[in-house]
């Protein structure tokens, strides 16, 4: 198809990698952030091909991975209530809580429902007046547009049986949080390009001089991701500490901004835990008090929430750049996709997932 | 979910007051919202996520883009190095 075939091109790939090895002198360790992005490295092998003076660690941006533990727990506490149809991104249902997970407790009884779209939820709550509807809004700026919608559609609809449940999470003080760190490693961001479709990419200059590195917007083909890899490794080379736009096809430096607009509305930022990295000040997005009858923390009272990780995991490490997925001991054994023990083993997006499902079981 | 998939737009309507598009992903047709891109129309390609329209592909940019990373590939045959020719099959 248009647009994605072309990023495919093998031979394209091959000549951006050989400009990649020409231009680079010494080793640079570079950061993805998207989990999807992560997918795509790993399953094109990706990083097998790059010159071996580029390291390559997979960053935070999984939203299901980082949605933190009190939040799924609530969300099962939710989801559990007889009269509650609760609805999720499908990723969602696998997804480990202290104890159960989504999954169990739509097995035990409880109406819990896949959607496609937050739209679907709503059309869900028009339909099932008697039943209160929950919809688990997770993800970063890009479910965000998306997820708002949904609650001002409500609103216009005269909805009184929907809410959201939010965790929303946001890129740039996840980068802040990682480049801040005393034990950083990351020379370079490859930039999520579908962050950048919806918020732009003017954000990031100021992190990009205030820490001294490169950034580059990506994109999610094959073709995208080594042309972000290419731009940053010029940058570096040359001392530049730049923001490059390696996915002008999709994204623009402003952004969308009648997305931004209706995010505005209904949202306002707060501060957010990430699961297995701890509080990012800033870091997250809540719903505006305005909006307090749609939200499902202010609806449900669920008591006192008390987590449980497993003490195994080592998600959090793994998600700052760390540690790789294949450093963990409880990898591909007390943890694979049927018995996960973190959600970056379940999640779509998960590094773990990706690791197992393309056969990173040992480092080569 | 977080996944954002291009697709053409091949039909645009009304729904409960929003602006939709029916919207073709290679073969299957999904519907998506496009209140966020209000200048989309058919025959665009969009970024669709969760059912929304992100963002509108442009020709113009995906053509240079794909020109230049041409460019140097034919620098790099003329002069005839390569370096990962050996590792792609
Ligand atoms: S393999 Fe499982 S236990 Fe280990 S870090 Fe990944 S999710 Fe956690």
């Amino acid at each position: 198809m248009k647009y994605v075939t072309e990023y495919r091109d093998a031979e394209l790939v091959r000549g951006v990698i050989d400009e990649i090895a020409r231009t680079i002198t010494r080793p640079w360790t570079l950061m993805e952030i998207c989990g999807g992005q992560t997918h795509a490295i790993v399953r094109h092998g990706i990083d097998q091909l790059l010159p071996p003076e580029i390291e390559l660690v997979h960053g935070p941006g999984c939203p299901v991975c980082v949605t933190p533990l009190e939040q799924i727990d609530r969300a099962l506490a939710i989801a559990a209530k007889p009269d509650v149809i609760f609805c999720s991104y499908g990723d969602m249902l696998r997804v480990p809580g202290s104890t159960v997970d989504l999954f169990s407790i739509r097995a035990a009884g409880g109406d819990v429902r896949v959607i496609y779209t937050p739209l679907d939820a709503v059309r869900i709550a028009r339909d099932n007046p008697d039943k209160q509807v929950v919809f688990f809004a997770i993800g970063f700026e890009t479910t965000a547009p998306a997820n708002v919608m949904s609650v001002i559609q409500a609103k216009n609809l005269g909805l009184k049986n929907y809410s959201i449940l939010v965790s929303h999470v946001c890129v740039p003080p996840a980068t802040h949080a990682i480049l801040g760190s005393p034990d950083n490693r990351v020379q370079g961001f490859l930039l999520a390009g579908h962050v950048c479709a919806v918020m732009g990419y003017w954000e990031y200059s100021p992190i990009a001089e205030q820490y001294g590195i490169p950034m580059s917007v990506t994109g999610f083909e094959p073709l995208d991701i080594v042309q972000g890899i290419l731009a940053n490794v010029q940058q570096l080379e040359a001392g530049k500490t730049d923001v490059v736009n390696a996915y002008p096809r999709a994204v623009t430096f402003d952004g969308n901004k009648p997305a931004q607009k209706m995010i505005d509305k209904v949202f306002v930022a707060c501060d957010r835990k990430w699961r297995g990295i701890g509080t990012i000040p800033s870091s997250g997005w809540e719903l505006r008090p305005e909006f307090d009858e749609f939200n499902a923390e202010k609806r449900f009272d669920v008591g006192e929430i008390t987590t449980e990780e497993s003490p195994l995991c080592i998600a959090g490490e793994i998600l700052r750049g760390l540690k790789k997925p294949n450093d963990c001991v409880a990898f591909g054994n007390e943890c694979n996709p049927e018995h996960p023990l973190g959600a970056t083993m379940v999640s779509t997006e998960g590094a773990c997932a990706a690791y197992y499902k393309y056969g990173r079981g040992v480092e080569l | 979910m977080c996944l954002g998939v291009p697709g053409k737009i091949i039909e645009v309507t009304e729904k409960n007051g929003l602006r939709m598009a029916q919207v073709d992903f290679g073969g299957i047709v999904r519907e998506a919202c496009l209140e966020y891109l209000p200048e989309a129309n058919v025959g665009d390609y969009t970024v669709i996520h969760v059912g929304f329209a992100i963002s509108l592909l442009s020709e113009e940019e995906a053509k240079a883009s794909l020109e230049m990373l041409q460019e140097i590939i034919d620098l790099e045959d003329e002069l005839g190095i390569g370096y990962s020719t050996e590792k792609i099959k």
